[in-house]
């Protein structure tokens, strides 16, 4: 097992913990990203849009200021910080639209659901992030192992 | 400060997902690819996440009010509906084709690449649909 990237994922980990317990603290609120940045699209600007907008230049700026510091843990190359994607732009626009509309329906995503719910205790993330988690397993074994013939 | 508070939370998620390589689709996939060369970096990632935050949570909600807003704003439901599950499928899939869920698809925007940008739009539209359609269903 490569022990570098699990510390790398334990230390980011912490990171994205700390940074839902610090919204909480400070403003109430979930750190759910499908639910702070959709709320800033396709709705009339209100007064909650400021912190949205501002979480947003955040969530943008971390990943720079990781690359200054060389502190990266792409598989392929350990110090890049932002991976190749994995398909073309069709197969892009596809899981795109499946990612939005499905986080918009069911009310959130990895960290609405995933770090936020379960730290809750909530039933209903419990759920969620079990079903997600058992699509996209499923998925990847469909599209690498049937499909693909194990890339 | 309500600004200067959400940005600090934006920049503690963004600097998680790149330290962890969250960033990276490949990790990812990696993680969901449990008949392959398993990669467990994910498994660290939201188990450190979640278990900071179970505490984190424990000592912030003991108060009766955040630093700077009226009041938690907490989910209340508990109840499961075909809405969450089918949701959560659809995600699921958009998910394991990608390697991308929301966090660190807009995190990577400064690596751009043409599929990024297909993703990222596209996943604007998905929200901008399913907000008409949830809310033409009454909610």
């Amino acid at each position: 097992m490569d022990w570098t990237a699990s510390l790398h994922g334990l230390i980011g980990g912490v990171l994205i913990g700390l940074s839902a317990t610090w919204l909480m603290a400070t403003l109430g609120r979930i750190a759910g990203i499908s639910g702070i940045i959709s709320g800033l699209i396709g709705t009339r600007p209100n007064g909650d849009h400021a912190w949205r907008f501002a979480f947003l230049l955040g969530l943008l700026s971390g990943p720079v200021l990781v690359m200054l510091l060389g502190f990266g843990n792409v598989a392929a190359e350990p110090e890049a910080v932002i991976g190749a994607p994995a398909g073309g732009p069709g197969l892009m626009l596809l899981a795109g639209l499946l990612v939005g509309f499905g986080t918009g329906i069911g009310s959130g995503c990895t960290s609405g659901h995933g770090v936020c719910g379960l730290a809750r205790l909530s039933w209903r993330s419990f759920v969620a992030t079990l079903t997600f988690m058992l699509m996209a397993i499923i998925t990847v074994y469909v599209v690498r192992h049937v499909i693909g013939g194990g890339a | 400060m309500k600004v200067v508070m959400g940005y600090i939370a934006g920049l503690l998620f963004g600097l998680g997902v790149a330290v962890s390589g969250m960033t990276d689709p490949a990790r990812v996939l990696g993680f969901l690819d449990v008949f392959g060369a398993w990669d467990p970096t994910l498994m660290f990632v939201l188990g450190g996440a979640v278990i900071t935050n179970f505490i984190g949570y424990r000592v912030v909600l003991r108060r009766e009010y955040p630093l700077f807003a009226g009041s938690f704003q907490l989910p209340e439901r508990s109840d499961l509906d075909a809405r969450l599950i089918g949701g959560a499928a659809l995600f699921g899939i958009g998910w394991g084709l990608s390697g991308y869920c929301p966090g660190p698809a807009i995190a990577s925007a400064s690596g751009m690449t043409l599929p990024l940008a297909a993703m990222l739009l596209a996943m604007a539209l998905g929200w901008i649909v399913s907000q008409r359609m949830v809310r033409s269903a009454g909610r």
